[in-house]
């Protein structure tokens, strides 16, 4: 048995965020009291040079190599580009948070960056093994996150909760995996796929894995019913763990659903297709209704995501390439919305105050009329209301869903996304038409005002001119099938 | 001699255990992370018993892998424990009820 080396230019980027994660690991040992910095500036160029490699090594056609566990597409390096920049947006609005109550340490960028790493094993992988391990590195790294704010009681719990429901969702994932291991002798994706192309019959060892790896899944995403742990982890949760757990990892999240569901059993698209249609109708309902009672923006935005999860899997739903860029699409917007929303419970928090009461944003708009225009965008999109970019993402799946031919599907999310328009008007009601309690002026540093306003700006142009990030998913999509 | 479908038996009777312990249990986070792991082996078996019957090693390599995590995974439960035991000097799964909506 001769043992061929495989080529290692196209993990890349892998290999570079893997040695400079060490390097920050080693930099933060040794820092000085002069140089705090050293590592979080470390970090930041780690994303940017992970950002420069992925572009270069970008190939029109698919690389597969490690003996088909690996591949680098389109889609792969479309989503770990915006994977890298939403952590780098997120490294920067934490800073001063956790600066201000002690916890900026190295753990933080540390963790940050072997999730990161996790992420981008996730987007590439094409093997099932592939896909666990960087699932796992990936929420290995959360569960310690979240648990960061070691003397914070609600945080401890909320990383408990966190950590059982992730790994009661790996332990379905890999069940599923067990069976269409059994079902079909192979872990590959490609494989399983043409092995399911192959065979004729209806194999019900087969059918039953691929609905347990459909509830891993919605686990992962948090679709409901699945959901539990959503909006305690991100209540729970310090701030900034909250907007990294609640943006990046949905991305990697929606790249292994659909390399696990359309690249590996896109045969099989009428058995997870009923699933699918189930979860996206429950969250869509369950998620905008519940949000209407929340008090705390953190666990009104988990219940935002909840619905949002129920479009994404919309997209999904329709099978279609269309459908797979909609979700792309929105997973990509919806990320930076997720950092405009946190972002701003982060600029308006200070030492002492968290700021994370829907009642805290009472007034904003007489304290700080920018940044109050800045949220109004952010709600907006989040609504779906055009010109924002959350107008075009709905529209994107729900024109693929009703192609597919589910018009009642996407009647009745555009129903409940109207209810949900309802606790994201409320929010712009306090802001604008309310008088403040709170008359501290605003003080934060000039660079997180800066890319603050460029992110609500970027939501809303991208929604008067969606058509290259739109063109952008839609060869992702139409490459990988 | 034993079947396939024995093992497949076995993995699922496993794993329906490890559910019950982590769904009915009302009482020790301990027993919570038990269960957790023996969800992994129940997999595990799954894994093995594939392979040996499809005559294929790859489900074996599979399992090496999940061993690895699992501690890992283990790891980062224990310290997350002990943390909830020194903020909150309880491990009763019913007195985790402090985030609420």
């Amino acid at each position: 048995m001769n043992f061929v080396m495989p080529t290692f230019l196209p993990a890349l980027p892998e290999i570079f965020v893997l040695t400079m994660a060490c390097a920050v690991l080693i930099a933060d040992v040794y820092k000085s009291e002069k140089n705090p910095f050293i590592t979080y500036h470390l970090s930041l160029v780690t994303l940017l040079g992970a950002a420069v490699l992925t572009v270069m090594m970008h190939d029109a056609e698919p690389v597969i190599t490690f003996g088909g566990s690996f591949i680098n597409d389109s889609m792969a390096a479309l989503l770990k580009v915006f994977i890298y920049l939403v952590t780098a947006v997120v490294f920067l609005y934490s800073r001063d948070y956790l600066i201000q109550r002690g916890l900026f340490k190295g753990e933080f960028l540390i963790l940050g960056l072997f999730a990161v790493l996790g992420m981008m094993v996730m987007v590439s992988a094409y093997n099932m093994v592939t896909v666990y391990l960087g699932l796992e590195l990936m929420s290995l790294s959360l569960y310690a996150m979240v648990a960061m704010h070691r003397d914070s009681s609600v945080a401890s719990e909320a990383a408990m909760k966190y950590f059982i429901l992730g790994a009661v969702a790996s332990g379905f994932l890999l069940y599923g995996m067990s069976l269409i291991y059994g079902a079909t002798g192979q872990l590959g994706l490609t494989e399983i796929a043409s092995y399911i192309k192959a065979s004729s019959g209806h194999d019900l060892i087969l059918v039953l894995g691929v609905s347990f790896v459909v509830v891993a899944l919605a686990f992962k995403l948090g679709a409901v019913p699945f959901h539990m742990w959503i909006p305690d982890v991100y209540h729970g949760a310090p701030t900034p763990i909250t907007l990294f757990i609640g943006s990046a990892p949905k991305i990697a999240a929606l790249a292994m659903v659909l390399r696990l569901l359309s690249d590996g059993l896109g045969g099989l698209h009428g058995e997870w297709q009923g699933m699918l249609i189930l979860l996206t109708v429950l969250s869509v309902t369950l998620g905008n209704v519940v949000a209407i009672a929340q008090k705390n923006i953190k666990r009104m935005l988990a219940y935002s995501t909840i619905a949002h999860v129920g479009f994404i899997f919309m997209g999904v739903l329709a099978g279609s390439p269309a459908g797979n860029a909609g979700a792309m699409f929105y997973i990509i917007t919806y990320a930076i919305m997720a950092l405009g929303g946190f972002g701003m419970i982060l600029l308006l928090s200070r030492a002492g105050f968290e700021a994370d009461n829907i009642e805290d944003f009472k007034g904003l708009a007489k304290r700080n009329p920018w940044f109050a225009f800045m949220m109004l965008i952010v709600m907006f999109s989040m609504a779906g209301v055009p010109p924002t970019v959350g107008f075009y993402a709905k529209l994107s799946v729900l024109s693929a869903v009703i192609d597919a031919g589910y018009v009642w599907v996407a009647a009745y999310a555009v129903l409940f996304s109207v209810v949900g328009a309802f606790y994201y008007l409320r929010v712009i009601k306090f802001m604008y038409f309310d008088d403040q309690d709170d008359n501290t002026p605003i003080e934060s540093s000039p660079d997180v005002r800066a890319v603050m306003s460029a992110n609500a700006l970027a939501i809303l142009l991208l929604g008067i001119f969606p058509g290259t990030l739109m063109g952008m998913c839609a060869s992702a999509a139409s490459v990988a099938h | 001699m034993i079947a396939l479908s024995d093992c497949l038996l076995l993995g699922a009777v496993l794993f329906c255990i490890s559910l019950a312990g982590i769904f009915i249990n009302r009482k020790n986070i301990i027993i919570l992370l038990m269960a957790i792991e023996l969800m992994l082996l129940a997999v595990n078996i799954n894994f093995v018993a594939f392979s040996h019957f499809n005559g294929d090693a790859t489900g074996q390599l599979f399992v090496f892998f999940v061993l690895t995590v699992a501690a890992a995974e283990a790891a980062i439960g224990l310290a997350i424990l002990i943390l909830l035991f020194r903020n909150r000097h309880t491990i009763n799964v019913a007195h985790l009820d402090t985030l609420k909506g």
